[in-house]
């Protein structure tokens, strides 16, 4: 990978990180309402995945989805423009935090029913199978959705009927408060794939090139093989579930060791050592990215409210 | 004109959309090979193809997920509920993705789906698969929700379903598949949407739809031959509600019965009668009267489920009651 794209995969991490920071900060001023859950932690994991895809092919994806627009190319103004509630914002000011989408970025959402956008990206990659070209469909998810359902009737449809889907589960160990063991009866979301004959590998989700070499080896597999994959990627969320969380399920010193295992500052650490950038020219882009945040929060802070007139616009295409 | 029956008015409506426009398909339970459970898709497996009538899993959160899905990257899919019933097991899309993805998105996205489902009573299948629960799925905004009671609105009906840019709830009665009609010949659509006078008549309005219907009808003929003219409104689309027609009929005749096969409490004929209280109220004369199903899950005993199920003489005795 070129040095230009290894330095825009480390800015989009730390533009997350620091978005979600003064998300957080602007949260708690009662400035964006609803729920919100941070990618805090959780970086390496969609900026390696989307860095391997193509554009035509489709990202969807469960609420913890700030971290995946960025990627996706939306841009830090419409995010937290969606987060104030903006008519600005990605979605109008009608999604919030939790259903963020494009079009244009083929990013289908931000979806907030745990496991429900399952069954959809099968059905993104049967429209596109039915089409006739070999586009792949990126489906993120965490480990509390390979419990339910939805996740089973989704990769037994996609392996029987050889569906393009990328299977990513994102395994931050915990579904809200309930660890993967507590909920589930293997420990290795990878295992789970055994059972639809379909293949799967386990890799570390702090490390974004460990990350992006995996995926860019499962997209090809997934193009070619025209069947579906899973990924596991084992991560953490430093911060808790959404905001509120009171995180009585996990001590401070489990928090405190992963953090000590903080993607970005993995990711720095490589692209010194590899002699990709200077500190100083990483600390540029530390600052290009806290710029970016606040030049963000300043469009969205001055955008309008939606008008109260449209509130019935958009229920059907068809006037009714 | 051409007399057929439901079933191949429906039949017709799938295989002219399919000829039409090759974004169309058609994906469920058994709907291929086997040629549908009521027998709709007959001959289609053979004509399109296994790609265009797709057999599924039996496994409902897949059928409809993958039909909003591909119905958002452009496609046309029709799904095949194999009953209602079953659409308790697949809830979440019917409800809350198919009909919310549009507007929660901000106007991005279409979803060009009809779902197809089977519903009804009178067949002795048991409580859990004799279910009319139409007024439930009437309930969410961003849903359209149809349900014909003749040969030409089928017809006419799932053929604008299938053209509609929005998701489309497509409900058929289990015991009207043989019910014959007239059919214009050649093309034609019928909007949804539209409420449309089947019978008419001076003295009293009864608000039908599906099963209701024929109900209606039967019971009005019975009526005439004493005297009483009754005036139908088939309703045809529970969302949206055309309420025009009704509130131009109980105008004339300030008297109205509905009629439904579904559970009286909360159901259509609750909204019905409380939108001509709201709209006509200077024009009420009787309070409005529902038929509906009694409040027991249907029982399996012939006799019973009968007992349970809104009859002609049901109908019969509520337009007497409000001319009372």
């Amino acid at each position: 990978m070129n040095k230009e794209r290894l330095l825009q995969m480390y800015y989009e991490m730390v533009l997350i990180r620091r978005l979600e920071e003064r998300g957080a900060e602007l949260y708690q001023a009662g400035k964006i309402g609803g729920f919100m859950h941070l990618y805090i932690g959780q970086e390496a994991v969609s900026t390696g995945l989307i860095a391997a895809r193509e554009p035509r092919d489709r990202l969807i994806t469960a609420y913890r989805d700030h971290g995946v627009a960025i990627n996706a190319g939306i841009s830090a103004n419409e995010v937290m423009a969606e987060l104030l509630g903006k008519v600005t914002g990605i979605s109008k000011g009608r999604g919030g935090s939790m259903h963020m989408a494009s079009v244009e970025k083929n990013m289908w959402g931000g979806h907030a029913i745990v496991g429900g956008h399952l069954p959809i990206a099968a059905g993104l990659a049967l429209g596109d199978q039915y089409a006739g070209n070999d586009n792949v469909t990126i489906c993120m998810f965490g480990d509390g959705a390979t419990n339910i359902g939805y996740f089973h009737e989704a990769l037994n449809l996609a392996k029987t009927w050889n569906l393009r889907v990328l299977w990513v589960c994102e395994n931050n160990q915990y579904g809200m408060g309930t660890t993967v063991e507590r909920a589930s009866a293997v420990s290795e979301i990878r295992q789970k794939a055994d059972g639809y004959g379909m293949g799967s590998e386990r890799v570390d989700g702090m490390d974004v090139l460990a990350v992006y070499e995996a995926s860019q080896k499962a997209i090809d597999s997934v193009r070619t093989r025209s069947e579906p994959y899973l990924l596991e990627i084992v991560t953490y969320r430093f911060r808790g579930h959404s905001m509120g969380d009171p995180e009585r399920y996990r001590t401070q010193g489990e928090v405190k060791k992963w953090q000590a295992n903080d993607p970005i500052a993995i990711f720095r650490k490589k692209l010194t050592a590899r002699k990709a950038a200077t500190h100083k020219a990483l600390d540029e882009i530390d600052a290009r990215a806290e710029m970016e945040v606040e030049k963000a929060i300043e469009f969205a802070e001055a955008s309008p409210e939606p008008e109260l007139d449209d509130l019935f616009k958009d229920v059907y295409v068809e006037e009714v | 004109m051409a007399r057929i029956t439901i079933r191949e008015a429906i039949s017709q409506a799938l295989w002219e959309e399919m000829e039409r426009d090759p974004s169309v398909f058609i994906l469920g339970e058994e709907v291929g090979v086997w040629g549908g459970t009521y027998a709709v898709t007959k001959g289609f497996y053979d004509h399109f193809g296994a790609e265009r009538v797709r057999d599924t899993p039996i496994a409902e959160n897949a059928i409809l997920g993958s039909a909003i899905g591909a119905a958002l990257v452009g496609q046309r899919p029709i799904a095949e509920l194999m009953t209602i019933n079953f659409a308790f097991s697949a809830m979440d899309y019917i409800v809350n993705q198919a009909p919310k993805l549009r507007y929660m998105f901000g106007g991005q996205f279409r979803v060009p789906l009809v779902i197809r489902a089977v519903g009804g009573g009178g067949r002795q299948l048991g409580a859990t698969h004799s279910q009319t629960p139409d007024a439930i799925f009437a309930h969410f905004p961003g849903l359209k929700v149809v349900s014909p009671g003749t040969p030409e609105d089928a017809k006419g009906l799932l053929k604008s379903a299938i053209r509609s840019d929005d998701p489309v709830l497509f409900i058929e009665h289990a015991t009207m598949y043989q019910v014959r009609g007239e059919v214009p010949e050649g093309e034609y659509l019928i909007p949804i949407g539209k409420s449309k006078i089947q019978r008419q008549g001076s003295d009293v309005t009864i608000v039908a739809y599906s099963k209701g219907l024929e109900l209606s009808l039967k019971a009005a003929e019975e009526l005439a031959g004493e005297g009483i003219e009754a005036e139908i409104v088939d309703l045809r689309t529970l969302r949206p509600l055309d309420m025009q027609p009704v509130i131009e009929s109980f105008q004339k005749t300030n008297r109205a019965v509905v009629v439904e096969e579904g559970w009286k409490s909360y159901g259509v004929g609750s909204e019905v009668a409380a939108r001509i209280y709201e709209q006509a109220f200077d024009y009420v004369d009787a309070p409005v009267v529902r038929v509906a199903q009694k409040e027991v899950p249907l029982p399996y005993n012939r006799a019973l489920e009968q007992a349970a199920l809104p009859q002609v003489t049901d109908v019969v005795a509520a337009v007497k009651e409000v001319l009372r």
